[in-house]
Order: C-alpha cells, then structure tokens, then sequence
C-alpha cells in the first residue's frame, strides 16, 4: 500500500489515476478547490476500495498555507510515498497578450504556486529518503509557440525546474518525474475542437501510473509526442519563426 | 463556481443517422449542471441510443459526472452519479458477487442512459425492465431543484422518468438493487428453430429459463424463412468471480459499400447457422454471452458513414403470431433489412409512463440508410400501430407524431408531469420536438 498525496486532486486526469491507485487499496490524500467535488471524487475512492481518503479544500494560490497543508498530509499518510502534482489553469492566450494582471496571476497559478509547493515537498522527501516526485508539466513546455507561449513558457520553468530537481534529489533515492501530456479531452480543454492527436483522460492516467509504478523520469503521454516535439524541436529558429503551430 | 465552456461538435446516436451540430457542456458537479439550466437541453451519457434521443442544439454531457457514492455488498445495494457506465458498475460489482438484475446488450452505456431508455435484457420476461430494479432516482428539474424520486415517493415524477428519455430533467444518481451470482459463466444452450411460427413457441415454452433470446436468419427464402437459433442462459453455479475482458479489437474507419453485402452476409448465415446442432449446450463467460458485440469498438462504423436504424418493434402477444408473419415478409420482400434479426418474448409491461417492452414478441433489425428506407419504416410504423404495438424510442430517429402518440397511449399523462416539474420547453431532444413533446 502506497501513502499518495494529490495537488489539484479535482482535475479529471489526478481524479482517474486516484481511481487506479484506490483499487489497489492505496491511502489518499487530496487537494482541491471545488469542495462538492472532492466530495463526489472522495466517496467514490472509497467505494473502489482505497485504504483511506482525506481532503483538504483550498486554493492552491495561497502559498502562505502550504507548508500547513503539506503538514496535514504527513499527519494523515504519515509517510508520503508519491505526490501527483495535477494543479494549473490552461492560460487563454490571446487575453495574456492585452491583460498583463491576467498574465501575472497565471504565472502565480503555474509557476510560482508549483515552485513553492515542490519546495517544501522536496525537503520533506529528501528527509525521508524515498519517496516519487510526479508532476504535470506539457509537451507545450518544450518549445515556446505563438499559439500559447504564456502557457507554454510557465511549463518550460516547471520542466526545467523538476529537471534540476531530478539532480538534486537522486542521490536521496527520490524520483522526480516529469509528466508532458499533449492534447487531453478534459473539461479544462472544454471549446477546443477534438481531433485525431487527443486523448482520453483515462488512457493518460493509465499511462502516468504506469510511468509512476516504474519511475520513469519523463513521460510523454501520448507516446507519439515524445517524435512530434523532438522534430518541433529539430526546426530551426530561422524557420520556425515563420510557422504558426 | 467556474464558468462551463461548451464544445462545439457535431453528434450523432450510435446509428449515425441524423447527425446534428450541437454545443456540449459537460459539467464536473451537480450545481454545475443546475447553472446550466437556463437553455432548452439534454442530458446525454454514452452516446449509445441510435437514433436522434440525444441530440439537441444544447448538450449536456455526464462524461464527468461518473462517480460511485456507496456499494454495500451485503445486501447489492449501488448507488452512483448517472455518468458511471455499466461496464464500471460490473468491474466493481462482480468480483464480490453481484451482477445486474437486467442488462441490455451491451455493458457501454450510462446509468442515466439504462434508466432513460429504460432498457431490458434477455431475462424480461421474468425480472422486468433495467428500471424494475431501481430503488431510487435523485433528478434536477427544470426548475433547479433535485428532487428524489421512488416508487413510493414522488411515484408518477419516477414513472415518468424512468423510460422517460431524458425529458423530464437531468438523472444525478440512483440506487439499483444487485442480483447476486456465484460464478461468471453462462451455461448457454442452443437449439434450432424451422422458421417463425416455430420459434415463437419455442420462445414460450423454453420461458422456464433466466434468458432466452434467438436470433432469425433474414436472408433464407423459400423453404427454412425465418430459420432461427434460441439462445437460452442460466447462471452457473460454480467458476470464478473475474470480469475479464480481453481488450476489445476497434474498427478503425467506416465500412466500404459491399462489406454488408446480400451474397457475403448469405454465406455468413449459412456457415453461421450450419455450426450449431440441433440442440447443444456450452458454458461461456458471461462478457461474450451478454456483450458480444462489446468486443468491438465502433461495431457501427460496419454500416458505412451514411449510417444505419436499428428498428425495434413490439406486438401485443394476442397479435404476435399473424402480425410477425405479416411484418417478417414486408421486411424480407423489402430486401432493405439486415441479415439477422433478433427475436424475444416480453413478459408483462410496467406502470412507466414511455416504456416499451409489452407482453408479446419484440423483433430488432437493422437497416442501413438508404433513400427506400424511409417509406419502408413509415409502412410498418402504420401496421405495427394498427396491431397495437409499438416501436423502441430509443432506437428511433424516424417515427411520426401520430403514429407515436397511437402506440405510447400514456404521452398525456406524461406531458402532465413534465408539465408539473418544470420540465416543458427546457428538457428537449430532436426526437421529443419531433414526437410533439415540446
């Protein structure tokens, strides 16, 4: 039985990777902002069979109460074996590009927020010289696009954060792993037209506790993405800057 | 509360026939889905009714709304939010015992979808419908409040809904009572049937048996019309409790013109019908005795973008026989029909105001669209109503006002209490506006 702490525990793709880890049996504790949903999600865990679940609802914004929750949890998991960091905002790009206060406080949401939040973790796993590390980044994070490079550029930290992170903490047996979805069907890419690259949230689940259970320091979900963003990567800036993707 | 973004899409039914652009909202809470409520709208779960039912200009999806409330497997009492799909219910139900009271044909759809069709299974006519088995509905009416609903409370609002084709308000959850099982193997049997008038009795004097369906070969002429296989399933009494599933195969792309071709399907039927003996007896897993069809994906796509009707029909048992004989031979003269029909013999029908199943024989065909098609089906609607039967909602896309309003006697009543919640001009599918049930 696995001690798993989830940040951002009411996104659809954490929700359907709990349901996997609460069939095993495996004790939760969950971190969101909608408290009816972390209600629904809760009873629902319970009744597939996890060990335990706890909830605390927040908004993960406020950085002066993580260091209390992150408490909280190792009161409830004691030992904390993973952590799913699942919490972000999809940044409407063409608002970021007038609404500099619009900008700012999506950097706060996926940027700063993740920092503050994985630097307490950190400690706390670093001291218990185990423990996993995942956390949600994007494969929009390898490169930055018109199309959502405020999006783009605050994954771009959290990749290269988690990357230095990564070093940082192997020698204390910790796995830091970095998670790059593409496109997923879930309701914060509600409006967006669905086409042949998208996935299904319960397909990337399956995929990050898979890459979780193996402790895979990235993890490109589709697979497919790991070739598209090696050759969006490949292009050269000279022509790049020309394309709209 | 955050603001819901709708997705811009074009829907279908299972059939792919009509197709219909449509704004799909899908909402992660109840209160949610309250805030929704200002548009004319319908609630859609797994996509899997075949015809227009759940298509409207404004969509709500309970893709999100999926989760389990309580199990208590003493007693197989399950309560969940109506997004959860059968196939859910049962990978949590049966390893400790439990399996659907009724189950349709496959385990794809949603609870609020089971229960808004209020679907049956091969075991109606001794156990009922899907809904028979319902303790309780909790649903947001149209005006914003979720009100529970049961055969003892709030009863007609439950008749009403359950069959009710969503257009009573949004299903949240329900609790269903679970039939207990000591194994998941079916111990089928099969016998062969001469032709149409034979299987009927059959079907009647094999009723002893849990499940009993039989499947009709529609392209025999002559001597052997209307050849048929009666499936019969009992529950074994000993196997495991493991609902595995080999992953299911996916046709990938729609199905070229002559894939469902007379002369191809003819040999199919004939090799098809050729392996079974007269009488034979097996145990399968119960997955590939109730879903066949489930191992696979996009099994529609066979019939080709234009799309397809599955058209289901019931008659009143003192009307079966000649009136089968009747509709079988237009259906087989048409040559428009597919190359196996599925038979099966209702038992009594429930007090649900829209529900389908009556006491008497059900045939269930498909038929790919196609420009003859249309006068075909408006033909039978006529007989079948003329014979005091009725056509399957949701399979329908197709059927008339008049012709419904003649075989659904009880669509005043049920305006009444839609009337009465709030549910006039807010709950609406093609199919209602097309039905008169604004």
């Amino acid at each position: 039985m696995s001690q798993i702490l989830i940040l951002g525990a009411t996104s659809v793709i954490a929700e359907y990777c709990a349901r996997q880890w609460a069939t095993r049996g495996d004790a939760l504790f969950l971190v969101g902002r909608n408290s009816e949903r972390l209600d629904l999600i809760r009873n629902d865990l319970l009744v597939r069979g996890a060990g335990s679940v706890s909830q605390y609802c927040t908004d993960l914004r406020n950085i002066e109460e993580h260091k209390f929750i992150i408490e909280q949890a190792r009161t409830h998991l004691g030992k904390i074996n993973i952590v799913l960091v699942a919490h972000g905002t999809l940044s409407d790009q063409k608002k970021c590009e007038t609404d500099i206060q619009y900008t700012l406080s999506e950097l706060q949401t996926n940027v700063l927020s993740t920092v503050s939040l994985l630097t307490h973790l950190a400690n706390v796993v670093q001291n218990q010289n185990e423990g996993v590390l995942a956390v949600i980044s994007s494969v929009a994070g390898d490169r930055g696009r018109a199309s959502n490079y405020v999006y783009g550029s605050s994954k771009a930290f959290i990749t290269a954060f988690l990357s230095g992170l990564r070093q940082r903490l192997t020698p204390f047996k910790v796995s830091v792993i970095t998670i790059k979805p593409g496109f997923v069907d879930t309701p914060m890419t509600a409006g967006f037209k669905k086409g042949m690259l998208w996935a299904s949230p319960q397909s990337v689940a399956a995929r990050i506790v898979r890459g979780i259970d193996s402790r895979q320091d990235e993890i490109y979900v589709p697979g497919f993405w790991r070739v598209i963003m090696f050759a969006i990567k490949s292009l050269p800036t000279s022509i790049f800057k020309y394309l709209r993707l | 509360m955050r603001a819901t973004r709708a997705t811009e899409t074009v829907l279908s039914g299972w059939g792919n026939f009509p197709k219909a652009s449509a704004l799909v909202y899908a909402p992660v809470t109840p209160d949610e889905c309250r805030s929704l409520l200002e548009q004319q709208l319908i609630a859609r779960g797994a996509g899997r009714s075949y015809g227009d039912s759940a298509l409207s200009s404004t969509v709500i999806s309970t893709a999100y709304l999926n989760q389990f409330i309580s199990f208590d497997a003493q007693l197989g009492i399950l309560s969940a939010q109506a997004g959860v799909s059968l196939d859910e219910i049962l990978q949590l139900s049966i390893p400790k015992g439990w399996f659907l009271s009724v189950t349709p044909g496959t385990a794809a759809v949603t609870l609020g979808g089971a229960i808004a069709s209020d679907v049956h299974g091969k075991n109606h006519h001794q156990d009922g419908t899907f809904c028979n088995h319902i303790i309780s509905i909790e649903l947001l009416t149209g005006d914003g409040e979720i009100v529970v609903c049961s055969p003892e409370i709030e009863p007609e609002l439950f008749h009403a809904t359950c069959g009710g084709m969503g257009l009573t308000g949004i299903i949240i959850s329900a609790t269903l009572r679970l039939m207990p099982i000591q194994s998941t193997m079916i111990k089928q049997t099969a016998i062969k049937a001469t032709g149409l008038e034979d299987i009927c009795e059959k079907l009647a004097e094999y009723c002893d048996y849990k499940y009993s369906v039989a499947w009709i070969d529609c392209l025999k002429q002559g001597k052997g019309l209307g050849r048929s296989i009666l499936f019969l399933g009992e529950h074994a009494a000993t196997g495991d409790l493991c609902y595995r599933k080999k992953e299911p195969n996916s046709v990938p792309f729609y199905g070229p013109s002559f894939l469902l071709s007379a002369s191809l399907m003819r040999l199919f039927n004939e090799f098809y019908f050729g392996r079974f003996a007269a009488e034979s007896e097996s145990t399968i897993p119960l997955y590939r005795y109730f879903y066949p069809l489930d191992a696979i994906n996009n099994w529609n796509r066979l019939y080709g973008r234009k799309g397809f009707i599955q058209y289901q029909f019931v008659l009143p048992e003192h009307h079966s026989r000649e009136g089968l004989q009747l509709l079988f031979n237009k259906i087989t003269e048409s040559g428009l029909g597919s190359f196996l029909a599925v038979i099966k013999r209702f038992g009594p029908a429930n007090s649900n105001l829209l529900t389908f199943p009556m006491h008497g024989f059900t045939i269930s065909l498909d038929f790919k669209i196609c420009s003859r098609l249309f006068t075909l089906l408006s033909t039978l609607d006529i007989e079948i109503a003329a014979l005091g039967g009725r056509v399957y909602l949701t399979k329908d896309s197709v059927l008339s006002e008049t012709i419904f309003k003649k075989m659904y006697v009880n669509w005043e009543q049920f305006q009444a209490v839609r009337e009465r919640y709030g549910a006039m001009d807010r709950f609406s599918s093609l199919q209602s506006r097309r039905l008169g049930l604004s």
